[in-house]
């Protein structure tokens, strides 16, 4: 299995939407062959299309607000005594996380496509709320999919979406978090594909929806480069960009651009949530070597039971909290592009302390992940070493699990 | 030797009337129960679609996710699915039983080692629901190879093209979804429109078999009665979680429901 170079990730599938052979595909019922053609061939030709992303750009630049800051946290630097930290902090986007690029494109889609409605699936409830956002702007009727636990454990994003005008639909099946969701919007998909569109909410899903996310987040390190040549006059020798991987969206986005540099300068570090220290349940198929199996219409690695039915996982942050992975980042495993890793609810809560004891910025549980792991291996770095960790959402959403988790003084109002 | 499927509508065709196909969960609501439900419906159906539960299916609406649920709760394993057919096969040796599922089912236990054990069960045909033409071409293949039917399913999202290329692919039977709907929806589409588009397929090969399915009643069966055959799944499904809440004998409600939807049929 081979990464190629020159050619954008999301491009490198095989014919029928396997990345190395193996990773992702279609495998969904057939009445959804066809609206899933549809939408390739739409997205296909609109990718090319110079007026499209110039719309895209615009509001992008407009309406999400790019490019969004590149910083250096001096004083968390300064603690950890090794590594030079810094911080992409792409919770400056509107609504407060990356999940706005995936959400934008799909509404310009599904304009395009004529659709009237839009669906999606939500776990932390920031693709929920990122996409009530988009359609209420495009002028689309908007139904989010979200786990009941979901609901209650992220309470504002809920709100958000309610204010927006999106319908909430809350699922009781299974473990009631974003693995039903995801189900549960595709099912409704299958059943009214004629009139509506549907986001998936990560690169995870068929393989167009894969591609479609990932094309979309990867503004975040089309924005990077330019601000890392603005700062240091080139990309630096010793380049080291940590992201949390749930679906694994933002971190796909996040490392796109340098997808052809040489590791060795440029390493990519995912960090998958572990799960609570004394639970044997996680939400890290990589890390923990699971085994390949089709989940949502895309073969990979999934935590499953050894006959085949997907296991439930446990992690602190609702947005990482999938049992699967992108075919994405499976690929990039296999290859050895990307280095993946685990930080337990714990280690992601001890994180979110220290960076917002030293520094102006309250990432949410999901980015506190990839700061645990990014702090304590910057300890052994040498100070020429840039180390970025993508701060992608905001810890509004989990002022809840905070107070309980950590006490009241580590709750902000917004 | 002609697959029992196809001797099963070889004899409704005599007859004059639709091939009954029944569906239900294998282990729902467990094992035991699940082998007397297939007895006491095989009187009156013509085919037994037996479904292999999987706890992230994409197809199925509420009445067939709960009986999937509650038989994975109650243990049912997939070595316990080709038992529960094998003991059926004792009690009636040529009443086809097809499996129904989800491909990780099958990837996870091992293609060739399913179908395998789907021969020396006495499994018939195959219908796996996310692994459309042509992704399952080759899967398709090994089927034939142990004589079993690889079902293959048309939508009404399927375009003319991909219509003539599955069938013109396919084995004997074929599956047509009536309508865009999970298992168990509405019927939301009138009967005539649907035996509409169900001609529209017949004709592209009128000697392959096809079946109807999603959103078929009691209400609903009879209207459709001059396809080749129509499957009932979430109705009975329903009849079992409605059995168990009121503390009623599934087996014999199910066995009196397929006896009713036979009747319409006549």
């Amino acid at each position: 299995m081979k990464l190629k170079k020159k050619i954008p990730v999301i491009d490198q599938g095989n014919k029928l939407g396997f990345w190395g052979g193996k990773f992702g595909g279609n495998f969904v019922p057939e009445t959804l062959k066809k609206p899933i053609e549809d939408l390739e061939i739409l997205f296909n030709k609109l990718k090319k299309d110079k007026k499209f992303i110039n719309e895209r750009d615009k509001y992008f630049k407009d309406w999400v607000g790019a490019p969004t800051r590149f910083i250096k946290l001096e004083n968390l630097s300064k603690y950890v005594g090794g590594a030079q930290i810094w911080s992409k902090v792409v919770s400056d986007a509107n609504g407060g996380a990356h999940k706005i690029y995936n959400a934008t494109v799909h509404c310009l889609l599904a304009k395009r496509a004529g659709k009237k409605i839009i669906c999606g699936d939500t776990g932390a409830g920031y693709a929920g709320k990122m996409l009530s956002m988009a359609a209420k702007k495009f002028g689309l009727k908007c139904k989010i999919f979200m786990g009941a636990k979901d609901m209650e454990r992220q309470k504002p994003n809920v709100k958000a979406m309610k204010k927006n005008g999106a319908e909430v639909i809350p699922v009781y099946s299974g473990s009631q978090t974003l693995v039903d969701a995801v189900s549960e919007c595709m099912r409704f998909w299958v059943a009214n594909c004629d009139k509506t569109a549907m986001c998936v909410g990560s690169t995870v899903g068929p393989a167009v929806f894969v591609r479609i996310c990932g094309w979309s987040t990867s503004q975040i390190s089309r924005e990077l480069k330019i601000q890392l040549l603005e700062e240091f006059g080139s990309i630096p020798k010793k380049l080291k960009l940590y992201n949390c991987v749930g679906g694994g969206s933002s971190s796909f986005g996040f490392w796109n651009e340098f997808m052809d540099y040489d590791k060795k300068q440029c390493e990519f570090i995912g960090v998958e949530a572990g799960g609570p220290v004394k639970s044997k349940k996680h939400a890290a198929p990589l890390t923990y070597g699971s085994k390949i199996g089709i989940l949502h219409g895309a073969a990979q690695y999934v935590n499953q039971n050894s006959e085949g039915q997907i296991e439930e996982t446990e992690s602190i942050s609702a947005g990482l909290d999938y049992p699967g992975i992108s075919p994405l980042h499976c690929f990039l495993k296999d290859t050895k592009r990307a280095r993946y890793t685990a930080a337990s609810d714990e280690d992601a809560l001890e994180a979110f302390k220290l960076v917002t004891k030293f520094e102006k910025l309250r990432p949410s549980l999901e980015p506190s992940h990839a700061f645990s792991v990014a702090i304590k291996e910057s300890k052994k770095l040498s100070k020429d070493t840039i180390v970025i960790v993508n701060s992608c959402g905001d810890a509004y959403k989990d002022q809840g699990i905070l107070q309980k988790r950590l006490g009241k003084k580590y709750v902000k109002s917004n | 030797m002609l697959n029992p499927i196809s001797a099963a509508f070889k004899r409704a065709k005599k007859e004059n009337r639709p091939a009954l196909l029944t569906y239900t969960v294998a282990g729902d609501s467990n094992k035991k129960q699940s082998l007397e439900i297939l007895k006491s419906i095989s009187k009156n159906a013509d085919i037994l679609e037996l479904g292999v539960p999987h706890n992230t299916p994409v197809a199925d609406g509420s009445q067939i996710q709960t009986s999937a649920y509650r038989a994975i709760k109650n243990g049912i394993r997939t070595i316990d699915i080709f038992n529960i057919v094998k003991d059926f096969k004792k009690f009636n040796k040529t009443k086809p039983v097809i499996l129904m599922g989800y491909y990780n089912m099958i990837f996870q236990y091992g293609e060739n080692k399913f179908l395998q054990k789907c021969k020396s069960s006495g499994v018939n045909g195959l219908i796996v629901v996310d692994l459309p033409w042509p992704e399952n071409m080759k899967f398709a293949k090994k089927c034939k190879k142990k004589s079993i039917y690889f079902i293959q399913l048309l939508s009404p999202t399927t375009t003319n093209k991909r219509l003539n290329k599955i069938i013109k692919n396919s084995h004997q039977m074929n599956y047509f979804i009536s309508m865009l709907s999970t298992t168990g929806g509405k019927l939301k589409v009138s009967p005539k429109k649907i035996l509409k588009n169900y001609k529209k397929i017949k004709r592209i090969n009128p000697k392959k078999e096809i079946v109807i399915g999603f959103g078929i009643t009691e209400k609903t069966i009879g209207k459709l009665r001059s396809a080749d055959g129509l499957v009932v799944g979430s109705a009975i499904c329903k009849e079992i979680t409605r059995s168990l809440k009121s503390r009623q004998n599934p087996v014999t409600n199910v066995g009196r429901l397929v006896n009713k939807l036979r009747n319409k049929i006549k």
